[in-house]
């Protein structure tokens, strides 16, 4: 794996202002901040040679000459999309996002441009209900193999027999600890909160993010990570309430802070988790043993898409496994495929980070679809964020 | 004579109509369909729904921190701005060599030309453990943490609308009767009395409009907190941006939205009151 798959790529001044203008009008949140910190991504975009490339052979399947894709920073092997407009003459915009509850904002508000997007598990039943989501036609994406795919993490793309999305990748929600600055060894939630009130004071953050914030100030007392219950959320609340002023920050933003040794302990996902071990080999990765979250990130194509053919065109190729296995090099996350951990070396297949212990699986939840509409949870969230 | 009147209407009609049109469809409609949400209801997965309620305003309270943290903020940042810009505008309109002026002026200017985004972030890095922290490393100041603490929301404040407080204080201290100073120093008057009887009290429209320039725009910031700050301090503007990007309440988002430019038109308003009447009454012309 090369120390960082976006060394070298061009950004052209377009796109870093429109990114930025992006940030400013109020995409502040969740995994946004690394959207800057990976501006590479964004700009992978071939957006600089927009045009200029003539159209070759695909051109009879008429899949125009540029499409959209929503998805998370970091997230994607930039080669990919230089490859497919070298094949399709497709060129791809990337779009980096910072929540699900966002990209639901933008869908929602319509015309959000999108032919191709990156939604997490418990938002595709959501998604469906309110009719953004189209029923994929599987005749266009012939290398999808369901066969193939691990079910533990599939399960929610398919919505009364009917698929709705295709799986990109799965991970969890643990923990980033700086060994040097906290010595003592942790393995629990309890530890993680408690320890961000002692020795961890002023050195700890906390996702802007109610799933996992909340979820796992829950865990501290052994209840579900998706808890709505009025009782256990009061609970939650009066932890969360206790924390806030021993925090360094809230904010999705933790790579920055953990690598300039500012912040100890964090929140983390696992693809940040494997970046930051790899770059810093004494920041360690934790999953609570009481549990907390496992997720899987899908791919999905908005019902108003405005070029539809180049959307199943770019999702088919991103299925094959030769295709598949480069961008999970590059964005660190594990595989829910069979035929692409076939071609995974063997280092990553050994890596705990991405692929954890089954005792330490056992106990993880997926998000749950209530949680994303809970008034409730957003409430408290706000409530936590005031403080 | 008649036609002449209906054609210099005509004309100043056409003149206005580009930028009355501009404020209808940017301003006055999209502040229309604010107010109307205001009064709906949030739909069950979020956005709005049609209804006549008041339940959003009734609901105000459940932000009165994030409204109470931005009522404090402001006035204070603005005036850290004040004592700041002060001395600056000061220096350039009474002090500065006049070959000077124009390029120190310039260098007041351009940065403002940079995202406030930009400029915020750069700050982060400097204050971050790899800036000024590990320089103080070597001279032995261990572990200093410098970003996410309200010092660090203060001076990004102050530096990210510096611009906007020094040149209105510039611009009346400029126009300034240099006569008056001399007068006032013929009559007796210590330099301390006439800067404080006479400077300073000529320039306070220009203080006015600063502070209240500054004022307006820090009761919508959201970006230096959140950013310096490391979120954990709540303003109105944050409360906003989690209602519509996160929560997806646009009704009690709206209701809020309304709110805030009540409150900043009032500001604006006393900020006017207070500015004319200082300009009106305190008038002083030599000849």
């Amino acid at each position: 794996m090369p120390k960082s798959y976006r060394d070298g790529l061009p950004i052209t001044p377009d796109k870093f202002v429109d990114q930025l203008m992006r940030l400013k009008r109020g995409s502040i949140s969740r995994r946004d901040f690394l959207g800057l910190t990976g501006l590479g991504v964004a700009t992978a975009v071939m957006a600089r040679e927009l045009g200029i490339m003539p159209t070759p052979a695909f051109a009879a399947e008429n899949l125009g000459d540029r499409m959209s894709i929503a998805t998370w920073p970091n997230y994607h092997d930039p080669q990919t999309f230089e490859n497919f407009k070298a094949e399709t003459g497709v060129a791809v915009e990337v779009n980096v996002f910072g929540s699900n509850e966002e990209m639901l904002a933008k869908l929602q508000a319509g015309g959000s441009g999108w032919s191709l997007f990156v939604p997490t598990n418990y938002t595709i039943s959501t998604y469906k209900k309110l009719g953004i989501i189209e029923a994929l036609n599987m005749a266009k994406l012939p290398n999808f193999d369901g066969k193939s795919e691990d079910s533990r993490f599939t399960a929610e793309g398919t919505i009364d027999g009917t698929i709705y999305a295709v799986p990109k990748n799965w991970g969890t929600t643990g923990f980033a600890v700086n060994t040097k600055k906290l010595t003592k060894p942790m393995s629990s939630w309890k530890e993680f909160w408690d320890t961000a009130m002692a020795e961890g004071d002023g050195r700890t953050m906390v996702h802007d993010y109610q799933l996992t914030t909340i979820g796992n100030a829950l865990k501290y007392y052994g209840y579900s990570f998706n808890s709505l219950k009025q009782d256990e959320l009061a609970k939650a609340e009066e932890l969360l309430l206790k924390v806030k002023p021993h925090l360094f920050a809230v904010s999705s933003d933790y790579q920055p802070g953990m690598r300039a040794g500012d912040a100890w302990m964090t929140m983390c996902w696992t693809n940040d988790g494997a970046q930051l071990h790899r770059d810093i080999p004494e920041i360690a990765y934790v999953l609570g043993k009481e549990g907390g979250e496992i997720w899987t990130d899908f791919y999905a194509i908005p019902k108003d898409a405005p070029n539809k053919p180049a959307g199943y065109a770019l999702l088919n190729y991103l299925m094959n496994p030769k295709v598949a296995v480069k961008e999970h090099l590059a964005n660190g996350a594990p595989s829910t495929d069979a035929r692409v951990n076939a071609l995974l070396p063997k280092e990553v297949l050994d890596n705990p980070i991405l692929y954890p212990a089954a005792d330490l699986l056992k106990p993880l939840e997926f998000g749950a679809a209530a949680t994303l509409t809970d008034p409730g949870r957003a409430e408290l969230m706000a409530r936590f964020k005031s403080a | 004579m008649r036609g002449s009147l209906f054609r210099k209407n005509l004309v100043t009609t056409l003149l206005l109509a580009p930028a009355a049109l501009w404020l209808v469809i940017f301003l006055v409609l999209p502040f229309i369909a604010i107010a109307i949400f205001s009064v709906g209801e949030r739909a069950p997965e979020g956005g709005y729904q049609a209804a006549l309620t008041f339940a959003q305003y009734a609901n105000l309270p459940a932000r009165a921190t994030a409204f109470w943290n931005t009522m404090v903020l402001a006035p204070i940042g603005a005036l850290a701005c004040l004592l700041v810009a002060y001395p600056v505008a000061y220096y350039l309109a009474l002090r500065a060599p006049d070959r000077w002026r124009l390029i120190l002026l310039a260098m007041i200017v351009i940065p403002f030309w940079t995202s406030l985004l930009m400029r915020t972030y750069a700050w982060m890095y400097i204050l971050g453990g790899r800036g000024i922290p590990a320089l103080l490393a070597y001279v032995g100041i261990e572990d200093l943490r410098l970003i996410n603490t309200p010092g660090a929301v203060l001076l990004g404040i102050v530096y990210g609308y510096l611009p906007l407080m020094i040149l209105p204080i510039y611009v009346s201290l400029e126009r300034l009767d240099r006569r008056l100073l001399e007068a006032s120093a013929d009559l007796g008057a210590t330099p301390l009395s006439t800067f404080l009887g006479v400077t300073l009290r000529l320039s306070l429209p220009g203080v006015m409009t600063g502070f209240s320039l500054v004022m307006i725009l820090l009761l919508g910031e959201y970006l230096i907190p959140t950013l310096l700050g490391g979120g954990k301090v709540f303003f109105i503007g944050n409360a906003l941006v989690d209602l519509f990007l996160q929560s997806r309440n646009w009704p009690f988002g709206s209701a809020i939205a309304i709110t805030l430019v009540l409150v900043s038109v009032v500001v604006l308003i006393i900020a006017n009151r207070i500015s004319t009447r200082l300009s009106g009454a305190r008038r002083v012309d030599l000849i």
